[in-house]
């Protein structure tokens, strides 16, 4: 069983519907005793930094989050829970969760694609990934596969967590994270099948994880 | 890089699709669902909906479609037709929506774009605009001219000046619509599309009279635009998403070829 982290952050529901549709067993919660028994947990999130930093402190979820991983529980987030597994963002100027070293910043206006079409701010749309390391998450994912981005802000983790990056503007960090604790920039459960590749790859690791 | 994007238009009333779609060797389609996945197989990187009936009995079954469509389609998609209030965007997004296209209701109260763009983000709010070319005039210096009711009230707005507007209310891309050109099979109207594209820095979505695959290609080049909506020819058989794609690649245009 996967546990979906739900604060309110809006994209809850699209990550099941995928779950669902991949036959993965999930729940969407709060509840620190059903985050405490899943297999993995999956970190979505649509909305500002400031707001999901003050929502998952006042719910406690902050600190579920940490046990989880110190607990060695799977941990994958996603855009905006992507970003706020770092340490700080520059949205909001919020000191985010700090679970992997590094920050988010928000990209720069006036950039320009490599066709020398602007680059406005959000970077919105499908856009492919260079992956500079393996990762279990990639497995099967085709080298030409693209995904679907929504984003203003993007995380610049340590170098040495890096798994792919994509460009735009600018090459920025599109995936990256530790082994069971991983982040993706794009929305998986709006990429098509090479999304839904990722989150399953997610599920066996958890499952995997959880027979051992 | 962005990928340059095609997007199927499915119009949709009572919660089934108004024209017959064949595919070629399949089935005649009427439901919007089975419609949609065939595109998301074929390659499609966003769907649009239209409900033209908008009643208040239909709302709540093409509400069901988008349910069920979101059950099946992992692939942003966007919904139109009668959408006026916060509360109808809520309703559509829940359902499962990414986006929602605001066109009439945009026209006659603009602040339901920076309504929707300040309770759900810009990314969800697009403005779809139907375009009339006109003499220019004082009134309507580019020429262009925003309509609704499917062409038959103009509103006396310019086009780019509308266009602007939308973007400084919080719109976060444009669905641009030639009534000229629409249903015509003759390509997208390249002047309006363009102008439009450069007069706003979010993207915009070239609309009407798509007939062959060149069109799309010359939407995204010449025409400026970050994607094409397509309708008859691929609702037909005559193409598939994947065909125009795989056409637009071959001219150069970077667009997503794996799915």
């Amino acid at each position: 069983m996967l546990a979906i982290l739900d604060y309110g952050a809006g994209n809850q529901t699209s990550v099941r519907r995928a779950l669902d549709h991949l036959h993965i067993p999930c729940t969407v919660t709060a509840d620190p005793a059903e985050l405490h028994h899943a297999w993995g947990i999956i970190f979505p999130g649509v909305g500002a930094a400031g707001q999901a930093m003050r929502t998952l402190c006042a719910r406690g979820l902050d600190k579920s989050l940490r046990t989880a991983v110190g607990r060695g529980q799977p941990l994958l987030g996603i855009c905006l829970g992507c970003q706020i597994l770092l340490e700080y963002s520059e949205e909001n100027a919020t000191p985010t969760l700090g679970l992997l070293a590094g920050k988010s910043r928000r990209f720069a206006e006036h950039l320009h694609q490599e066709d020398g079409s602007a680059a406005p701010v959000p970077h919105m749309g499908w856009n492919s990934l260079r992956v500079i390391r393996d990762c279990p998450l990639l497995q099967g994912v085709d080298s030409a596969a693209e995904f679907y981005f929504v984003h203003s802000y993007y995380a610049q983790p340590a170098a040495e967590l890096v798994i792919a990056t994509t460009v735009y503007g600018h090459e920025f960090c599109s995936v990256y994270g530790r082994d069971g604790l991983w982040a993706a920039q794009f929305h998986p459960e709006k990429s098509g099948r090479p999304g839904l590749t990722i989150l399953a790859n997610f599920y066996r690791y958890c499952e995997a994880r959880h027979a051992q | 890089m962005l990928s340059k994007r095609v997007i199927p238009c499915l119009d949709v009333r009572n919660g089934r699709l108004t024209k017959g779609i064949r595919f070629s060797g399949n089935e005649d389609i009427g439901d919007p669902v089975e419609s949609a996945r065939r595109y998301y197989e074929q390659g499609a990187d966003e769907i649009v909906f239209y409900d033209i009936t908008a009643s208040a009995e239909a709302r709540s079954i093409f509400l069901d479609v988008v349910e069920r469509v979101a059950a099946e389609i992992f692939i942003p998609f966007a919904v139109g037709g009668g959408i006026a209030t916060v509360a109808d965007m809520r309703d559509v997004l829940l359902a499962g929506a990414e986006k929602v296209s605001l066109n009439s209701a945009a026209v006659c109260n603009p602040q339901c774009i920076s309504a929707g763009a300040e309770a759900f983000g810009s990314q969800a709010i697009v403005v779809g605009m139907d375009v009339l070319a006109v003499p220019p005039s004082p009134a309507i210096p580019s020429g262009y001219e925003i309509v609704i009711h499917g062409g038959r009230k103009r509103m006396g707005l310019d086009a780019l000046a509308w266009a602007r507007r939308c973007q400084d209310l919080g719109a976060g891309e444009l669905c641009v619509n030639s009534i000229d050109a629409d249903g015509t099979k003759d390509g997208y109207e390249l002047t309006l599309t363009r102008s439009i594209a450069e007069a706003v820095t979010i993207p915009v979505i070239a609309s009407g009279g798509a007939g062959q695959p060149q069109h799309m290609l010359e939407a995204v080049t010449q025409g400026k635009a970050s994607a094409a909506l397509v309708a008859s020819i691929v609702h037909y058989g005559q193409y598939t998403i994947g065909q125009c794609k795989e056409y637009m690649a071959r001219h150069g245009v970077k667009v997503r070829l794996s799915w």
